[in-house]
């Protein structure tokens, strides 16, 4: 013990926090100072292991943290002061939430003896964020801090991931106060112990259905991202010949340019993604949470099917639609699991069945398949992505924002591998999209990183251009600029007969003078000719950031969409078809 | 359907609040909530009562052990259970014809009378919710003058047990 004792280092508990990161092997932290948190700034100055990335506006530090999580499967880290500070990584905090993406916070805190007493920028941060947070924790003594660290990390990151805010008070920081460190390799909880491995009785009973299946489909979701589980999927998928779709936040999961695969589903999924789904006698819903945005109207949704869900988080099961056969678990081991069982039993789907099953879904296939207008005069927003998508190869990380820009990329971008699409799907955020980009570039700077955005989204955060000079981020902007909020356009042309409240952008930038004033490279490109060649050359530009400024059709509609309230086969196909 | 869900949670502060919001979040309900430490320093015993259809409570009791500080819980009304809850009331009883009554009352009810003045008794009655509300009834006639009710606390019967 003595021995011990005599080598433990003593530590200030602003140096135990950045030492702790240390140790929980973080590279990067982003973050905004201010007074509460300025003895943590003071420690980072002096080490190296951990790099401080300097935002200008909280929002999108979390933002560029929560896009590493979701391109590295491990936690991003926020450092932000009390008050303000705080309240400005709210939006942030409630987008990870949302998406069940791991993450830890950092906020800064008035003196413990001040709290309370709403002294200068105190907030309650704990109550703010409590229905947005995995889990938050305030610092009460220095020398918890090390265990308060670790058992961030390991909340935000085991069982279904989140974000975890830990508020640390100011005078839990002070310099001169010293506390022996010992960072935690593992931590257990009595009261937090998330399954891990399915149970095996149900696994079992989730195989023989999907022998049995006549019309089978796997929907599969942001949980098989997350959860590292794409091999194992399209292990499943391969060995089953079972048709393929995922969901907005699935995409990548499952190669898009592999026959199987039949698209995103739900409202603007795909025609035969939603049509085999309707019509299908048994899904495999794997790590989705059956949200609103694909079932359409829970009452009329798949009236055939038998359902089989895998998902770490009990309450995502039967939530919204019964699961027939529920398996609590991580993706990873359970599909492992159905694929072991599948190869044992040697027993195969029905081929017949599913042999005219495809071909049902192949003429499906032929009805829609994703056509627009081509050879226009102005500009399509879906060529500009498809385009993207060829130059790129499917490889490249593409972030966006919100709006009808997110949908045409999630619809036309052939995303080949999991992890690279980064988008806000349960908040919806406008203004995640360039941050996001960051975030993924500071990690990855050898990899070709995209921004889709549209006009109105990225003034939302247009300010981390400034950012992206600093830290020499050379993400490509492909703004597709329809002078309008157009997912809000749509709607009204939709249900309120072209009334366009407030749905305008007025006085827009000129986005090309803004990017050259920020020190960046900005292209503009008005015709369809121009489109290829300004690609071509932003991609060449290794390390610079270049903004795209791509004037597009402000009259473009995304198709297909659910026709509201409806089944998941009602759907408009275009301005004057629907089903 | 009403339910009585007893919770063992870390006695952590914060903790208590993460409960109750929960309910305001997602919109249950919560009829009563009591809450104190156990014979275990580090744990108290929550039991609240709710009412939902069974999709609903399912919902509640999965909700509620996402919270990382929810050790343990326990759906009391699923089975074989006794339930209590004890009201303080207070009522005017000033003639002898008044004091009488209350007092006849209170016997029936196994109520105690546990402050007295001229003007005023104050009565302890235990039993289950149906129980207390039913006194409540029986003394409408007589003048009430406050309420003070403890919320359920419950237990299971027999060898089932919310304990670590
Ligand atoms: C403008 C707009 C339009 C949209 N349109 C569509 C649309 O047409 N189609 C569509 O699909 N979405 C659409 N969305 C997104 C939609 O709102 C939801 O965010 C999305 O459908 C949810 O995806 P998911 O079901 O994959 O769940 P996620 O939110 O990704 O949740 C993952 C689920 O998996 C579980 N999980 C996590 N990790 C694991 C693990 N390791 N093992 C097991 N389980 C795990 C979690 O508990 C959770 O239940 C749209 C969003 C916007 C902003
Ligand atoms: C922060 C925020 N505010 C409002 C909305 C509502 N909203 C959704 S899409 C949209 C329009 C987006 O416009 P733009 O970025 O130009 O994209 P477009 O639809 O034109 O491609 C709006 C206002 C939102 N999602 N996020
Ligand atoms: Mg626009």
């Amino acid at each position: 013990m003595t021995s011990q004792n005599t080598k433990t280092e003593m530590l200030s508990g602003a140096a135990m926090v950045i030492r702790a990161l240390a140790d929980e092997g973080v590279e990067y932290l982003y973050g905004y100072p201010g007074g509460a948190v300025l003895h943590i700034y003071d420690a980072l100055f002096q080490q190296s292991k951990v790099k401080h990335v300097l935002v200008r506006h909280e929002q999108a530090a979390t933002h560029m943290a929560d896009a590493y999580a979701r391109a590295s499967g491990k936690a991003g880290v926020v450092l932000v002061t009390s008050g303000p500070g705080a309240t400005n990584a709210v939006t942030g905090i409630a987008t990870a939430y949302m998406d069940s993406i791991p993450m830890v916070v950092l906020t800064g805190q008035v003196m413990s003896h001040l709290i309370g007493g709403d002294a200068f920028q105190e907030t309650d941060m704990l109550g703010i964020s409590r229905p947005i947070v995995k889990h938050n924790m305030s610092v009460r003594r220095p020398e918890d801090i090390p265990y308060l660290i670790k058992k961030a990390f390991y909340i935000a990151q085991s069982g279904r991931p989140g974000p975890v805010v830990l508020d640390i008070p100011k005078d839990m920081t002070m310099p001169n106060e010293k506390y022996p460190y010992l960072y935690p390799e593992t931590l257990k909880l009595r009261s937090y112990n998330p399954t891990a491995a399915g149970h095996p009785g149900q696994i079992k009973k989730a195989v023989n259905a999907l022998l049995q299946a006549k019309r089978p489909i796997i929907y599969s979701g942001g949980g098989v991202i997350m959860g590292q589980a794409s091999e194992e999927l399209t292990a499943l998928a391969r060995k089953l010949n079972y048709p393929v779709t995922n969901t907005l936040m699935g995409l990548g999961a499952y190669p898009a340019g592999d026959p199987q695969f039949i698209g995103m589903l739900g409202m603007h999924g795909s025609y035969e993604a939603n049509m085999t789904m309707h019509h299908a006698d048994v899904i495999l819903a794997v790590g989705a949470r059956f949200d609103d945005r694909v079932t359409n109207n829970t009452k009329k949704f798949c009236p055939h099917a038998t359902i089989i869900h895998i998902d770490i988080d009990p309450a995502s099961i039967s939530k919204t639609i019964n699961a027939h056969i529920p398996i609590v678990g991580l993706v990873k081991p359970v599909l492992a699991a159905m694929v072991a069982q599948l190869e044992q039993k040697k027993a195969k789907p029905d081929g017949q069945a599913l042999d005219s099953w495809w071909q049902q879904i192949e003429a499906w296939r032929s009805v829609h398949g994703g056509e627009y207008e081509q050879d226009t005069p102005v500009l399509k927003p879906q060529a500009v992505i498809e385009a993207v998508s060829r130059i790129t190869k499917g490889e490249a990380y593409v972030t966006s924002d919100v709006g009808q820009h997110q949908m045409f990329a999630a619809q036309y971008y052939k995303f080949n591998k999991p992890n690279r699409w980064i988008n806000s799907g349960g908040l919806g955020i406008m203004g995640f999209g360039l941050p996001a980009a960051m975030g993924v570039k500071l990690n990855y700077p050898d990899a070709d990183v995209v921004c889709v955005t549209g006009e109105g989204s990225i003034q939302m955060n247009i300010q981390e251009l400034s950012t992206c000079k600093q830290y020499g981020l050379g993400v490509k902007i492909i703004n597709l600029n329809n002078g309008y909020l157009g997912m809000v356009k749509q709607w009204q042309d939709m249900n309120y007969e072209s009334r366009y409240a407030s749905s305008y952008m007025d006085s827009l930038p000129d986005f090309v003078k803004l990017a050259e004033s920020y020190g960046h490279v900005g292209i503009r490109v008005s015709k369809p000719e121009e489109l290829e060649p300004a690609l071509e050359r932003a991609f060449a530009l290794k390390d610079q950031l270049v903004f795209l400024d791509i004037h597009v059709d402000p009259k473009e509609h995304v198709y297909p969409m659910h026709v509201p309230g409806g089944a998941m086969h009602e759907m408009f196909l275009s301005k004057t078809k629907r089903t | 359907m009403r339910h009585i869900i007893s919770v063992l949670l870390e006695n952590e502060s914060g903790s208590l609040a993460r409960v109750v919001g929960l309910f305001a979040q997602r919109g249950y309900n919560i009829d009563s909530l009591t809450v104190a430490p156990t014979d275990d320093a580090t744990m108290s015993r929550l039991t609240l009562v709710t009412h939902g259809n069974d999709q609903v409570i399912e919902q509640i009791t999965k909700h509620l052990h996402k919270l990382i500080e929810v050790v343990k819980l326990q759906d009391l009304s699923e089975s074989a259970h006794v339930e209590r809850e004890l009201m303080l009331i207070k009522v005017k009883a000033t003639s002898n014809e008044q004091r009488d009554e209350v007092k006849r009352c209170a016997d029936i009810f196994r109520g105690q009378i546990i402050d007295v003045t001229a003007k005023t008794f104050t009565i302890q009655v235990v039993g289950t919710s149906d129980k207390l509300d039913a006194f409540i009834e029986a003394l409408k006639g007589s003048a009430i003058i406050e309420v003070a009710r403890s919320g359920v606390s419950g237990i299971s019967r027999g060898e089932k047990t919310l304990t670590l």
